[in-house]
């Protein structure tokens, strides 16, 4: 009876405890974004832009890198 | 590749806040967070200067020395990214950075102030790519989709660029090679007429 008088006591206590406030898991690792948006590893969306291939990092810097200078200069445009 | 970098061209920036609307649609960015503002000095002065400010991503960030439970990261691109899981809105970060770019959501209960918010170079954070959990604390992640962020592409002047630090610096330095000055720029002729271009007018009267 007293076993499980202190087992009860101790329950209800439990939920005064504080959380953990320590970062013990440490901060979470962000996935490289070259690994596309997608459910499936490596893969994309809908909204996923074309002219590169989620998973491959080479074709993400180059698609970058042509967005830039396609979207934002205008002197490949205009001269 | 090169680490991803914000410029604006003040001499471009036409203060029409379309960087901050395009931020804010983007994220979802609740009432009273602005992840990016317009700064003009000078305002109302002719020659009064605009630039669209934002986290600028910096190389060593106070922002990441400050915090006390280090929810900070830095990415392969460059990126200072943060995790609020673990932050504590403490806005020890707020102090160190000297562009205010950490807000702090503040419509809570009593006005509490909760987790740090801010510019993600629209590259989400520690969650999973393009997930629901991702997009709700940290916003679009458009760099895993292959684009820019939303800011920059939006901005109607190009005065906002963003990408590639190596990339964004060529094409800064194509324009202010090629724009000149005063009347070499582009449209003056236009605007002011080719009488005014530079050159004072014959016989030296006005």
């Amino acid at each position: 009876m007293k076993a499980a008088l202190a087992a009860a006591v101790v329950l209800a206590l439990a939920g005064c405890t504080e959380k953990p406030q320590t970062n013990a898991q440490g901060v979470k690792h962000d996935a490289a974004p070259w690994s596309g948006t997608g459910t499936q590893a490596n893969s994309g969306t809908p909204f996923t832009a074309a002219g590169w291939q989620p998973g491959d990092k080479t074709t993400w810097e180059q698609q970058l890198k042509a967005r830039t200078q396609t979207g934002q200069n205008e002197y490949n445009k205009e001269n | 590749m090169a680490r991803m970098k914000f410029v604006c061209d003040a001499e471009r920036c036409i203060e029409c806040n379309g960087c901050v609307t395009a931020c804010k649609n983007e994220n979802e960015v609740p009432w009273g967070v602005n992840r990016r503002r317009v700064v003009t000095l000078n305002d109302g002065v002719p020659g009064e200067k605009s630039i669209s400010v934002a986290c600028m991503h910096c190389s060593d960030a106070p922002c990441m020395a400050v915090c006390p439970v280090q929810c900070f990261y830095r990415t392969e691109e460059g990126l200072v990214l943060h995790d609020k899981d673990v932050c504590i809105g403490c806005g020890y970060c707020s102090y160190a950075c000297p562009f205010g770019a950490p807000q702090f959501p503040s419509q809570g209960t009593f006005g509490m102030r909760g987790k740090m918010d801010k510019c993600t170079f629209c590259a989400g954070g520690p969650e999973d790519n393009g997930s629901k959990a991702e997009f709700e604390k940290y916003g679009r992640n458009r760099l895993a989709e292959g684009k820019l962020p939303a800011c920059a592409e939006m901005c109607s002047t190009k005065a906002l660029l963003a990408g590639d630090g190596d990339v964004v610096a060529d094409i800064f330095r194509t324009r202010v090679l090629h724009r000149g000055k005063g009347a070499e720029v582009w449209g003056w002729g236009t605007a002011y007429g080719s009488q005014q271009a530079g050159n004072p007018p014959a016989g030296g009267t006005r």
